[in-house]
């Protein structure tokens, strides 16, 4: 049941991402351009998003333990530190090369579109890169 | 800003919060997608297959374009493959060291009321802001 679930969240999730167009990746840049032809598009949906998390978070966390699992799996760090930072702004930097974040251009996979599945790539790299950067790191 | 779209925005966002609230409500998880991404590695037997499906799950809600013409929009076909692989490659090792995204940082963070968050979003909004700036204004491509 606990995959099932995941597999319809990620469903939804999909739909959301694809309805409101933020697979579009110059809708994502267009935002991001605000001295340009700016659309605003992106500020709304994150902002819906929110709304809708911030009052359905706030009934879930009332309950003591989550439907399917024993215990909720929640972010521990209260910190921030250079990681989270410099994090960030690579983060950044990427989604304006682009005009992808993760979410987008998973989705957009199922689409075809070659443009997230080069980005795709970029992001499984990654892993690699991390794991053998940690490798070097342990020493 | 002939290019505002409001009512899809608005629909679309509400989808992706009430996914993250299910998530939370069933499963007992944070819907961050480079979260849910990078713990697919290094491989644990029991952590694994949800996040698979999540993933999977994007992949198969992204069908509902087929379905509804008016999600339409034309796709970007003549962009930079070495671009789009290097934004690939910074967006993957920037979430995993500040544990989040656009959605685990940008929506359920921020619900969270987490400072964390809001110091990523504010970060990654600024240098996403600045790279497209240079990018198109400086630098005239995309």
């Amino acid at each position: 049941m606990y995959n099932i679930t995941a597999l319809l969240c990620g469903i939804l999730f999909g739909c959301g991402l694809t309805i409101s167009n933020m697979i579009d990746a110059n809708k994502i840049l267009n935002f991001l351009d605000i001295t340009g032809n700016w659309d605003p598009s992106l500020a709304l949906v994150m902002l819906s998003a929110v709304i809708v998390t911030w009052i359905g978070y706030k009934f879930v966390i009332k309950q003591n333990r989550p439907k399917l699992i024993t215990a909720f799996v929640l972010p521990t760090k209260k910190n921030i530190d250079a990681k989270l930072i410099f994090g960030a702004a690579l983060f950044g930097i990427g989604w304006g090369l682009a005009g992808y974040c993760p979410g987008p251009a998973i989705t957009a996979l199922g689409l075809k579109l070659t443009d997230a599945f080069y980005f795709f790539i970029g992001m499984i790299s990654s892993i690699l890169l991390l794991g053998v950067f940690s490798l070097v790191y342990k020493k | 800003m002939q290019n505002f779209t409001p009512v899809s925005a608005l629909i679309g966002g509400s989808l992706i919060g009430s996914s993250a609230v299910l998530l939370l409500w069933l499963n007992g998880r944070i819907a961050g997608i480079s979260g849910i991404f990078h713990g697919l590695y290094p491989y644990q037997r029991k952590d694994f297959l949800w996040r698979l499906l999540f993933l999977a799950g994007l992949i198969i809600g992204s069908q509902i374009y087929y379905l509804l013409p008016q999600i339409h929009f034309i796709p970007r076909t003549n962009y930079s493959v070495n671009l789009l692989f290097l934004a690939g490659l910074l967006v993957g090792i920037g979430t995993k060291l500040s544990g989040g995204c656009t959605s685990g940082h940008g929506v359920c963070g921020i619900a969270r009321m987490s400072i964390r968050s809001f110091t990523a979003t504010g970060i990654f909004f600024i240098f996403g802001l600045g790279t497209v700036f240079f990018m198109r204004h400086i630098w005239g491509i995309s």
